[in-house]
């Protein structure tokens, strides 16, 4: 879609792929009541790896993420984060959820709070960090997308580029180990989108290990180690951008890349 | 378009911000616009000048052709009839004479400075509630002060209010220490039960014996001789406070997974709010004599604030609920992919929004609440206007009636305009998404 949102090189020096596992999704199941959404999901993600989901709407990419922090239950298979595995034990949950941040398609911050509560609170309440001191990460965090002038204003004060900013920021200073991304783009305007793109690039490559349920090719491309096509909630075809973009192999995913880059 | 001249265009400069035009102004051009901008309006506003003026020649002369000094209604009306030639106006005397009655009951006229000083000490204790920037301290005097309104409005010894006082501070400090000792649901659990031993079997004794070696009191007044506003109050003050907690928590445990807690709560709020406030007074006051056991004896104002209480929790508890669901789902997944359990996701991110956008609901419940508490006069207690018919029962003022409502609905009005108007500065205050 929006190649040109990126008009950057990345610069690949840093993003490492270790052989350490930090996702392992084995034959995971969900339905939602009878519906099946999700069918026999085998996925296993290494630290530092950058991956790229896309899909047609319902095909169940969003429900993936949202089932490996627990947004989602899985009713079947098994789900690994970092070593731990996800069951209804509440304590692990809680665990794993503050290793593992979260974007949404609509930011999710929360209006009542200003900008820097916004992003101290989790590291306050969970974390146990002093006040002074979460004070000092989320002004770094907020600096590094670049909007630390806005701390004291309150969300709704804020554009929707900024406020998804934001809700990356608020993510980091929690020092996530992962990072799952929700269509983080889908709900801006296409002025806002490189900006977002912008700060998940450097997040990529300072290393991050993150998954990323995108319609941004452009970004997919540049990024990306791997990109993961999804229908009918199964993993169609995954493969290096490279191969997927310029050789995919199902008739599915060549009718998805000739609608979504055809024009 | 026939040439590409005109399609071609570029913008050299852009253009500045101006002002609107300006246009005639004044209260001539309001008034033309507003009363007469056409012959339907014209006439409206004929009529409602012709209406307001009947209204205001009738009022006005009862309000302020009026006697304020008499012994009796048929005085009243002599000294009328002498001074303005009918008998038309209004007889505020029987205010002048019972007023006290009408805010105190029978309470004992030498005592009146006792419910006098709880009700401004009301206003300290409820200040930094209402205001943050009062001092946190004040919140201390906040806790207290139901115990000592307690103590002031019903006197008797001091040691009384002090033991049922007790009974929270051991339940707070029964959950510091189980919670280090024994985990936190024993101390949970704890917290409930070890007060709960103490008020039936430990505060009696003790509060009997502190009386005995150390007599410190105030002269008791029986409920019987509290009335009036100040009975309305009490039920009121003690109905709001505690049917906000109790309110939070069965909106809470309504949206709970835990089916047996959902269960208890959907049972007792459809329970409550299918079942005439009324009925449950009577309940109060009749058949809550015939279960309990005989020498469990409520006073009747407990045992009234006890169901006006759960019956305006019930409504706070479905307001409340509206909040919650109003709240988009995306902020309980945001509290929860940051890792907040679901007692601080509640407390830091849910209720806070949902309760601001459940102000006006709140408050009017509060509103309803207060103004409901005229029905205990159906149970025998004497509210306000409970004493307008002991007023109108004394051969003197026989056939009183409007100025004695007139009064009670002017004070009622005072408070629940004020309350009114504090949830309006409340929701100003809280707004967040102005730019």
């Amino acid at each position: 879609m929006s190649d040109l949102a990126i008009d950057r090189e990345v610069d690949r020096s840093n993003m490492q792929i270790s052989d350490e596992v930090a996702i392992q999704i084995t034959d995971m199941n969900k339905w939602y009541g009878s519906f099946h959404v999700l069918r026999d999901i085998n996925l296993t993600v290494n630290r530092g790896e950058r991956i790229v989901i896309c899909g047609p709407s319902g095909s169940g990419k969003s429900t993936l993420i949202r089932c490996i922090n627990r947004l989602e239950e899985h009713q079947k298979g098994q789900i690994i984060v970092d070593g731990t595995e996800l069951t209804s034990d509440l304590k692990n949950i809680d665990k794993i959820r503050s290793e593992v941040g979260m974007c949404f398609q609509h930011f999710n911050l929360f209006p009542h709070l200003t900008i820097l509560e916004n992003c101290t609170l989790a590291p306050i309440w969970v974390r146990k960090t002093p006040k002074k001191e979460a004070e000092e990460v989320a002004m770094h965090f907020l600096e590094k997308v670049k909007i630390p002038e806005q701390a004291l204003k309150y969300p709704g004060q804020l554009s929707g580029g900024q406020q998804q900013r934001v809700a990356i920021a608020r993510s980091l200073c929690m020092k996530p180990r992962i990072m799952l991304f929700d269509e983080p783009t889908s709900a801006l305007d296409p002025e806002m989108i490189a900006e977002v793109l912008d700060t998940m690039i450097e997040l990529a490559e300072e290393g991050m290990t993150m998954l990323c349920v995108t319609h941004e090719m452009g970004f997919a491309r540049k990024v990306a180690n791997r990109v993961i096509f999804m229908d009918a909630g199964q993993i169609v075809e995954q493969n290096e951008p490279e191969e997927f973009f310029n050789n995919p192999q199902s008739d599915r995913t060549k009718l998805f890349l000739s609608q979504i880059l055809g024009h | 378009m026939t040439s590409s001249q005109h399609a071609s265009y570029v913008r050299t400069e852009m253009l500045p911000e101006s002002p609107p035009p300006l246009t005639e102004s004044g209260i001539v051009k309001w008034v033309k616009e507003n009363l007469f901008s056409g012959w339907i309006n014209s006439l409206l506003t004929v009529v409602s000048l012709y209406v307001i003026y009947v209204c205001l020649s009738h009022i006005i002369p009862w309000v302020f052709q009026s006697v304020w000094n008499a012994g009796s209604l048929t005085e009243c009306r002599e000294i009328a009839q002498e001074a303005y030639g009918h008998t038309h106006g209004a007889c505020w005397a029987v205010i002048k004479e019972r007023w006290h009655q009408l805010l105190f009951g029978f309470y004992p006229q030498d005592l009146y400075w006792r419910p006098i000083l709880a009700f401004l000490l009301m206003f300290v204790a409820l200040a930094p509630i209402l205001f943050d920037r009062v001092p946190r301290k004040l919140l201390f005097f906040t806790a207290i002060y139901p115990f000592l309104m307690i103590w002031l409005c019903w006197g008797g010894s001091i040691w009384g209010p002090v033991c049922a006082a007790l009974g929270f501070v051991i339940g707070y400090f029964t959950l510091i220490t189980l919670e280090k000792v024994a985990g936190s649901l024993i101390a949970i659990i704890g917290m409930f039960v070890v007060p709960v031993m103490w008020w039936l079997y430990l505060s009696g004794p003790v509060s009997e014996m502190l009386t005995s070696t150390l007599p410190i009191g105030l002269q008791a007044v029986g409920s019987k001789d509290i009335g009036g506003f100040m009975l309305s109050f009490i039920i009121g003050l003690s109905g709001i406070a505690l049917s906000f907690p109790i309110g939070l928590l069965l909106a809470l445990g309504r949206q709970s997974n835990l089916f047996i807690v959902k269960s208890i709560c959907v049972g007792f709020i459809e329970f409550i709010r299918g079942v005439p406030l009324i009925t449950l007074l009577f309940v109060a006051s009749l058949l809550l004599g015939y279960f309990l056991p005989k020498e469990v004896t409520f006073d009747l104002i407990v045992r009234v604030i006890i169901l006006v209480t759960l019956f305006a929790a019930a409504y706070m508890a479905e307001v409340i609920r509206g909040g919650l669901a109003a709240l988009p789902r995306g902020q309980y997944e945001a509290a929860d992919a940051l890792g907040l359990d679901y007692w601080k996701s509640m407390r830091l991110i849910i209720l806070p929004q949902a309760l601001k956008i459940s102000i006006p609901g709140i408050v009017s419940t509060f509103i309803g609440l207060f103004k409901d508490t005229v029905l205990v006069v159906f149970v025998g207690l004497q509210d306000p206007i409970g004493f307008s018919n002991l007023i109108r029962a004394a051969t003197e003022w026989n056939g009183i009636y409007w100025e004695l409502f007139v009064f009670i609905g002017a004070c009622f009005f005072v408070c629940c305009f004020s309350m009114s108007r504090y949830s309006m500065y409340l929701e100003r205050k809280l707004q967040t998404d102005h730019r």
